[in-house]
């Protein structure tokens, strides 16, 4: 039994390293998506391009739109002369926002409260913003940037020196205090990309062998299903470990993501969550005919993955349907486990529940996969 | 009932609507080359797996070295070789990694592995190829590593599926010489071909037809006992000629060959070579010896050549 799941183990390395694209792949798509992704995904929004329709060119109005601009969130690019043309703008999508300032604009700001700090003043029966911001609230990103500003004191306006107001409350935040987006990102990418290249991996080297013809020889063979489907599955464990390792190790060193978990714990959630995928993995190449159609079931594994897992957006601002998709993705337990370990500090013991997870789902599938498997044609 | 290789009663097997192998009678003695003859979808290839135990068959009893298939597969793999119509070994891989991948799958180890693999480079004539990756050889080369592979363990009873399709005439014979050896050595061989040529060379073989059996036995006994005259009609205008001959209902089939028309006459009709002079007066017309061709023609019923 030991000599022939050695015997496909050895034959699958050789093809492997023999493989230069896929070769390749192993090492360059982590190392692409996490460069790319490490400095592109920014969840705070800056520098959006904004216009002012400025009616009241008073040195108030052009202090307020210098105030807004050192908040480095919006950026005014253009100034138009009616709202008609500002609105325009935003049709084609020269600006995302724009705001609007009326030739009202001075006698407004100086009725409105937050004009002034300290000395309460009697309420103003006309107490009415000072100007109109006009946005493109297609994209929720821009609109809630620009809501945040809806409320921004107006005392500076003019340079008159100000007192502080006192916030309502204290933010401390802990694990990621610079609030740098790639802290979280690139934990999650280890889930993605194992994802990614162990479901692909896997499905695509059993079809492949079934659509070139060798599986019509090894099944006359006297080799049994799992020790061909163990041998195939070892060398790409191997292959996963090295690209957690190539993540993390970049993440730390270029991006100065902390380590802060143990490497036991990481060492054993990873693999967990490798051999999920890879039983994931021959769960596909069972029911794919060809390695087009193992292609495109990972693809289908792989979206909800990278959208449902809370990658993208936190788990429990999801609606229940989507939660429950989501807890049967074995990422989405990956995600909270690496998160929790690389950033956190957790150990294994404290995230028993996503372990206890991974490992039924392993087992399900292997079940699943011997089930299909059989070595028989048509 | 051990003397036979193969024995099968009854083999059907049903893809949906359509039938691939109707009730297929077989018993082939040990240490024989048997060959399974027919055109392309006739139901070889399908054959070959249900007697293999790659597919179920739909109905049928198969008999293999003495034991029943069902039930049995596993443990007949070990005495069976299977060489597949496509190449299926990896392209990626040496010779010698091929087969150092079959001998372990087959439980040969160290020296054991070493010396078979060896031997069979020698055998095969693959000794100074066996680093090349098996992808860049010639189809010549390709057959002759298939071959060892699929022989490796010795089988005692070989399937061979169109073996030699890819390969050009001199390689062929050369490898029919292998499996004369092999036979010699007591090996028992079925082979499966569309070549008339390749199917002489068989000690017995069935003629198949859209999946059921229309003749068994030796080249020899099948020629000797053709139900038909064959005659040969040489002269002018053979086109036309051969038109309106196929027209009549005592000729079974005219195929040009050459300069001359290749005329099968039904047995039915007395004094064959008269009849074919008055129906050709203009022309020569002489006797001669029935080939395999002339056996396919007829058990086929002329659907297929001519």
């Amino acid at each position: 039994m030991w000599v022939r799941i050695y015997a496909v183990l050895r034959k699958e390395l050789k093809q492997l390293s023999r493989d230069k694209m896929t070769f390749g792949m192993v090492i360059m798509i982590p190392l692409v998506q996490l460069l790319l992704f490490g400095y592109a995904i920014n969840t705070d929004a800056r520098h959006i391009p904004v216009g002012v329709v400025n009616l009241s060119q008073s040195s108030e109005s052009r202090a307020l739109i210098s105030d807004l601009e050192a908040s480095q969130s919006i950026d005014f690019q253009q100034e138009y002369p009616n709202i008609n043309s500002a609105q325009q703008a935003i049709v084609t999508g020269e600006v995302r926002a724009v705001l609007y300032l009326p030739s009202d604009f001075v006698s407004r700001l100086v009725q409105h409260p937050n004009y002034y700090s300290g000395q309460k003043i009697a309420p103003q029966v006309f107490t009415r913003p000072v100007g109109q911001w006009l946005v493109d609230g297609s994209d929720t990103v821009i609109t809630s940037t620009i809501k945040a500003l809806q409320n921004m004191p107006l005392q500076s306006v003019g340079n008159r020196t100000t007192e502080q107001a006192v916030a309502s409350f204290a933010v401390v935040p802990f694990f990621n205090p610079e609030q740098r987006t790639v802290v979280n990102i690139v934990p999650g990418l280890v889930a993605v990309i194992l994802t990614m290249t162990m479901i692909l991996f896997t499905s695509t080297a059993i079809v492949r062998e079934r659509e070139q013809g060798n599986m019509e020889f090894l099944i006359n063979t006297p080799i049994r299903s799992i020790e061909l489907m163990v041998g195939k599955i070892i060398p790409y464990v191997l292959v996963g470990l090295i690209q957690v390792g190539i993540i993390l190790g970049i993440g730390y060193w270029v991006f100065s993501v902390p380590l802060m978990g143990g490497l036991t714990s990481l060492l054993l959630a990873a693999l967990l969550f490798i051999f999920a995928s890879l039983t994931l993995g021959l769960v596909i190449s069972t029911l794919a005919k060809t390695q087009l159609q193992a292609m495109q079931m990972t693809i289908f594994i792989l979206l909800p993955s990278i959208l449902l897992s809370g990658f993208m957006f936190p788990y429990e601002a999801m609606p229940n349907v989507a939660q429950w998709i989501a807890e049967c993705l074995p990422a989405t337990h990956f995600m909270r486990m690496i998160r929790a370990i690389v950033l956190r500090d957790a150990m294994l013991t404290e995230l028993l529940k996503d372990s206890i997870w991974l490992v039924t789902f392993i087992l399900c599938g292997l079940l699943i996969a011997s089930l299909r498997f059989r070595k028989k044609l048509g | 009932m051990t003397q036979l290789a193969i024995e099968a009663k009854g083999l059907s097997k049903q893809f949906g609507q359509h039938i691939a192998v109707n009730q297929l009678d077989l018993s082939i003695p040990k240490g024989c080359i048997y060959g399974f003859l027919g055109p392309n979808g006739c139901g070889k290839s399908t054959s070959i797996r249900l007697l293999t135990g790659l597919l179920e068959a739909s109905s049928g009893e198969v008999h293999i070295l003495g034991e029943s298939l069902k039930g049995n597969e596993e443990n007949l793999k070990r005495r069976l070789g299977y060489m597949t119509q496509r190449f299926s070994l990896y392209d990626t891989l040496s010779v010698k990694e091929n087969l150092q991948f079959v001998a372990a799958i087959y439980g040969f180890t160290g020296k054991r592995a070493r010396q078979r693999i060896d031997e069979l480079l020698a055998l095969y004539d693959l000794t100074a190829q066996h680093k090349q990756h098996a992808g860049s050889m010639s189809g010549g080369q390709k057959q002759r590593l298939a071959l060892a592979c699929a022989t490796l363990h010795s089988p005692e009873l070989l399937f061979l599926d169109e073996p030699t399709s890819a390969v050009d005439p001199e390689n062929r014979r050369e490898f029919w010489e292998r499996l004369f050896d092999l036979s010699a050595s007591g090996t028992s061989i079925l082979v499966s071909t569309h070549y008339m040529d390749e199917a002489e060379r068989c000690h017995a073989l069935a003629i198949l037809e859209k999946g059921h059996k229309r003749a068994d036995g030796s080249p020899q006994d099948l020629m000797a006992q053709l139900p038909a005259s064959v005659i040969e009609v040489s002269g002018d205008a053979l086109r036309p000629l051969k038109q309106q001959l196929t027209q009549h209902p005592s000729v079974l089939s005219a195929a040009q060959v050459g300069t001359y028309l290749r005329v099968l006459v039904k047995d039915n009709q007395a004094a064959p070579l008269e009849f074919m002079r008055q129906l050709c007066p203009q022309h020569q017309v002489a006797m001669t010896r029935p080939n395999l061709e002339d056996v396919f023609v007829v058990s086929t019923g002329g659907r297929h050549v001519g």
